[in-house]
């Protein structure tokens, strides 16, 4: 045999074990790692897998049936996730999970991060789910040890993960075209085309645009009391959103490279407080422009060695104004925000024997803003971040253990003015039991540790900033199980999960009044205790020509505040966060027609630590209907949905005074070339 | 064949018959789902009224309104009242007397003051004065005036002070204005252009001194007085005292204290003497940082606090100055170490007729706070907890009926 020819063989051997490698140490969560090769109407009947940390996950049909516009409505739909909207399709939406806050979510676009190191928290209404194959929420980190440092640096994760180009036998082309459209004159089209270059190269462009008035009629009314129907003004939207993609395979392994763009302006109406009606609009306005490049490859080398590689850039422009001479209430604010991010990471995977695997990841980024605000000190952070993981598979038990180093350095324009050094250690560790072969019973546990850094905002902004801020630390226990059944011919699927579990967060960045309402600081006061319970339960029949699939998910969470234990509200529920949520989608197909019903319910919560009546927040909740047609033409697939939301035309809002709409009307037109 | 294909038609009915029940099914659940409309309304939240102290009969001075701002966006402000007759504290009396007012009181109460039988609240963010009958405090009006801060009265005519004032070239460069108030129409009568972010004011004879803060303009401060001739009511001239001035309060020695809150930073917060009649700054305390003060008799009280970058906290002081010998008396006018419990003091008040003194504490902002009624012998006589940061009280010689 020449040396090829065992370079061939060898090659082929590892393809399949790198395979089953891959499909047992990655999610097969629509990963990047992969391209699927299988044609687009497969239902995939398995959508919470028996992983060893708590995994939500939405993807393919199911996520494209949601009545929902960008990511952050079709999260709303997990458990132990919150999402704080501001209202309307422009309003400032950022996902919180397990009540551990914002800042605490490491959120993924195509496996790598997406950082906001200003606020540090990412509006997840900008992403829309045209282009979205998957969304996976991760408690604790994914179990998947072969990543980059930044997957284990964070407290939970999201991950977005957009379309790969699949195509069907004989095609080299897809082309998809949709145009939405509905209340508050809403407009929306949207443009997919993938092709395939070469038999080993494949491309995809994507461009979407949005333009909506944002004027919705809301109501607030007390019982016995006033009862006021307004209209929100100042809430338009002008969006567009600009992809391409490559894609590659190599001798095992793959690669993609990806550009993204994003431009919108918007108008923030503001909290709807009383003021006389119709005598002073708020006319703040926000513009932003968002420009990402990134690309990855990964590839098997030798028999027991995988490596990983990303990079990217990102640039991100804001600009907010608010203009005395077109409000006359307001204060002049003309402020422009520039960020520029860095970002490189290799990640090392060693399976030395087929029951251990080591990794090793480290990454480095590199972040500056820029700001025109009087004084600012233009501050620079540069990150390092170091993990080990190992990870150990046995017949029955599966165990993971990873440590993060993170060392961060700030560096500022005005000397003395920065934050200085960091270095801190971080550990994980993850199990889980199977007890029973023939049973789907899967009982997992896991513990992590792991904080966020202060935000540029935390530390520098003019006046509020305070640089001796130090981390915000979390400690996660979590327990649950997992349980799986193929009962019958109708009932064809049954999933559950149960986790139970107890958060703490230590140092919390709270903002301090000082010498009067206008005036804060940031300090590292706050303590808080959770604890929780989430379930998902997924079911799929069959029956009559029917196809449904039904899913629950219910949250219970008991988030408390014991910053000051000399305050009377010592161990009040925190603001916000309501006892009891949930929610229910079921999806019914019956040949070309497809219903959709989805229902979402929050619980009564109070708007601040203070639980008395003044702070008190009704419970609402919404149902959500959809019905599509798929029309067969001669040369394209076509599809046809009508939407109904907020059914019963609820008032309610997410943050206090910002109400969001009530009943409201899309109309769907999909072609698939 | 033709009993197969029949076999498929009466299954094809049959599917379709099904399928129309299972919609009809699905609609029926929803619709059974559905809730009593009218749950999502909340009740409109009742005042809470606890004893705080014997009841005491025979005073002039019937009781107080204490006016809570409320954090700015939070739509939280709200009135309290305290009843000497009865010796009970009464949390959060607007909304109930007034449940057809939408949205109650608003957002930021800025001042609150009484004049002739009317009740006067400025609430900055909503951008009115809500005014109110004094002995009902039930809704008569509201005066619109955008970005209001703080009224005073003279001769049948409010003064309320604003920072919107016509915006000229620059955006940032907005002057401030007072607005006169007609206090028999409720209705604006004239406005008079002054310096930048007007704050408090006061009348001496037939001037209305105003104090400019410039607080939007950091680092530019404005550092001025503007004086408005109420014949003519035009700014007839500037006085030039200390940045970022604030408050504003007249001895009987026909004097105006006035307080700078410093830059924050290097400049510290002091507290000056107008001479009106001479037109300039006779005296500088320093250091007597202060960031809010009252007049009683011949005393002025006075509280400041600062926060400090280097020790991380905020440093709260107290002092009360002798207007006629204009030297501080006291460091200390809480005798008993309740000050050692008080976080952000916001309020002070001196109730003239029995020297009883009360201070404010707000407390993280978003939290109810607390009152503190003070002997005048400084010794805490009785405490209670109010609306979120209590700021600006007011006494009243005018009973509050009861709803």
């Amino acid at each position: 045999m020449n040396r090829s020819s065992i370079i061939f063989v060898s090659a082929f051997g590892l393809i399949i074990s790198l395979t089953i490698n891959l499909s047992a140490y990655s999610q097969e969560t629509g990963d990047s790692s992969k391209i699927h090769l299988i044609p687009e109407a497969i239902v995939s009947a398995k959508k919470t897998r028996a992983e060893i940390v708590p995994v939500q996950e939405l993807s393919g049909k199911q996520l494209q049936r949601l009545s929902a516009h960008s990511v952050a409505d079709a999260v709303r739909y997990f458990s132990g996730v919150q999402i704080k909207d501001y209202g309307g399709i422009g309003g400032l939406k950022t996902i919180n999970i397990r009540s551990m806050g914002s800042h605490h979510v490491g959120v993924f676009y195509d496996g790598i991060e997406i950082g906001n190191a200003q606020n540090g928290v990412v509006d997840l209404g900008k992403f829309s789910l045209d282009n979205m194959e998957t969304i996976s929420v991760y408690n604790g980190q994914k179990s998947s040890i072969f990543q980059p440092a930044k997957d284990f640096a964070s407290a939970s994760s999201i991950y977005m993960t957009t379309r790969t180009p699949a195509f069907g036998p004989g095609k080299a082309t897809n082309l998809n075209i949709a145009i939405k459209g509905g209340s508050f004159e809403t407009i929306n089209p949207s443009l997919l085309w993938e092709s395939s270059l070469t038999d080993k190269i494949s491309s995809s462009v994507s461009a979407e645009y949005m333009g909506t008035s944002g004027k919705y009629k809301f109501r607030y009314a007390k019982r016995d009391g006033y009862d006021t129907t307004e209209v929100r003004e100042n809430g338009d939207v002008n969006a567009l959103r600009i992809e391409g993609a490559l894609f590659g395979k190599v001798h095992n392994g793959e690669w993609r490279a990806k550009v993204y763009y994003y431009n919108s302006e918007r108008g923030y109406p503001g909290a709807a407080v009383r003021e006389e009606p119709g005598k002073f609009r708020h006319q703040d306005r926000q513009w932003d422009d968002n420009l990402l490049v990134q690309a990855s490859f990964r590839k098997r080398a030798g028999n027991s060695y995988s490596f990983l590689l990303n990079a990217k850039y990102a640039y991100d422009y804001l600009h907010y104004l608010s203009d005395p001479r077109l409000d006359e209430t307001t204060m002049y604010v003309n402020n422009r925000y520039r960020q520029h991010q860095s970002y490189i990471s290799s990640a090392n995977l060693f399976s030395l024997i087929d029951w251990l695997s080591l990794s090793l990841s480290a990454d480095f980024q590199w972040n500056t803003l820029s700001a025109d605000l009087t004084g600012f000190v233009y501050p620079q952070r540069y990150t390092l971040l170091t993990a080990a993981a190992a990870s150990v598979r046995r017949s029955k038990l599966n165990l993971q253990v990873s440590l993060l180093h993170t060392y961060v350095k700030d560096v500022t324009e005005k000397a003395g003015g920065s934050a200085g050094d960091k270095s801190e250690f971080t550990p994980t560790i993850i199990a889980s039991y199977r007890p029973f072969d023939q049973k789907e019973l899967t009982l997992r546990a896991f513990y992590k540790r792991v904080f966020r850094m202060p935000t540029f905002n935390d530390l520098y902004y003019t006046f509020i900033g305070n640089k001796y801020l130090k981390p915000e630390y979390t400690n996660q226990y979590n327990i649950g199980f997992t349980y799986g059944i193929n009962p019958s011919k109708r009932l064809v699927r049954v999933e559950l999960q149960t986790d139970f579990y107890y958060n703490q967060i230590q140092d919390k960045i709270i903002a301090m009044p000082t010498s009067n309402q206008f005036r804060w600081t940031m300090l590292n006061l706050g303590y808080v205790e959770i604890r929780g319970m989430d379930l998902a339960l997924q079911t799929l029949w069959k029956f009559a020509g029917w196809d449904l699939s039904a899913r629950l998910n219910c949250t219970y969470q008991k988030a408390q505040d014991f910053t000051d234990p000399q305050s009377k509200y010592n161990g009040g529920q925190i603001p916000y966060v309501p006892w009891h949520s949930g929610s229910a989608i079921i999806g019914a197909g019956f040949g070309k027609w497809n219903l959709n019903y989805s229902f979402i319910y929050t619980g009564e919560r109070y708007e601040a630590v203070a639980n008395i009546p003044e702070n008190h927040a009704q419970p609402w909740y919404t149902h959500d209907l959809s019905l599509s047609r798929e029309i067969t033409l001669k040369n394209a697939e076509c599809r046809v949905t009508a939407e109904v939301n907020n059914l019963l035309n609820q008032p309610y809002e997410v943050v206090q005074w910002y109400p969001m709409p009530g009943i409201n009307y899309k109309i769907k037109l999909n072609i698939m070339l | 064949m033709v009993s197969d294909a029949r076999y498929q038609l009466q299954n094809k009915t049959k599917y379709n018959v099904m399928r129309k029940i299972h919609f009809a099914i699905i609609i029926a659940l929803l619709l059974t789902v559905s809730c009593r409309k009218d749950e999502f309304k909340s009740e409109i939240v009742p005042s809470t009224a606890t004893k705080v102290t014997e009841a005491v009969y025979g005073s002039e001075i019937k009781g107080f309104f204490l006016l809570n701002e409320g954090n700015m966006g939070s739509n939280k402000a709200t009135i309290d009242y305290f009843d000497y007759e009865t010796g009970y504290y009464h949390k959060n009396i607007f909304a109930e007397r007034n449940p057809g007012v939408v949205k109650e009181l608003g957002d930021v109460g800025n001042d609150i003051q009484i004049y002739g039988n009317k009740l006067y609240s400025v609430i900055n963010c909503s951008h009115f004065v809500e005014v109110m009958d004094v002995r009902s405090a039930k809704h008569i009006a509201v005066i619109s005036i955008p970005n209001c801060r703080y009224i005073v009265f003279d001769k049948g005519y409010a003064y309320v002070s604003s920072y919107a004032g016509p915006v000229q070239i620059d955006p940032n460069a907005r002057l401030g204005y007072v607005a006169k108030v007609d206090t028999a129409t409720l209705k604006v009568v004239a406005e008079c252009v002054v310096g930048y972010q007007p704050e408090e004011m006061v009348v001496v004879g037939n001037k209305l001194y105003v104090a400019n803060s410039g607080g939007y303009r950091v680092p530019n401060y404005d550092n001025t007085v503007s004086v408005i001739d109420l014949d003519s009511f035009t700014e007839t001239g500037k006085i030039e005292v200390a940045i970022n001035l604030h408050r504003m309060e007249k001895d009987n020695q026909g004097n105006i204290y006035i307080s700078s809150r410093g830059d924050y930073y290097d400049i510290p917060s002091k507290t000056f003497i107008l001479d009106p009649s001479a037109g300039n700054v006779s005296d500088v305390l320093n250091p007597l940082p202060c960031s809010n003060m009252t007049i009683d008799g011949d005393f002025l009280w006075l509280y400041s606090t600062e926060w400090n970058y280097t020790t991380q906290s905020n440093s709260v002081s107290y002092a009360k100055v002798d207007t006629r010998t204009k030297r501080v008396v006291t460091n200390a006018f809480i005798t008993d170490g309740t000050d050692s419990g008080i976080a952000i003091p916001y309020g002070l008040a001196v109730n003239p007729e029995n020297g009883e003194f009360f201070v404010t504490d707000a407390k993280d902002y978003v939290t109810p706070g607390t009152l503190y009624c003070f002997n005048s012998d400084g010794t805490k006589k009785w405490e209670i907890e109010t609306g979120d940061i209590p700021a600006h009280i007011v006494f009243t010689r005018y009973k509050l009926e009861s709803k």
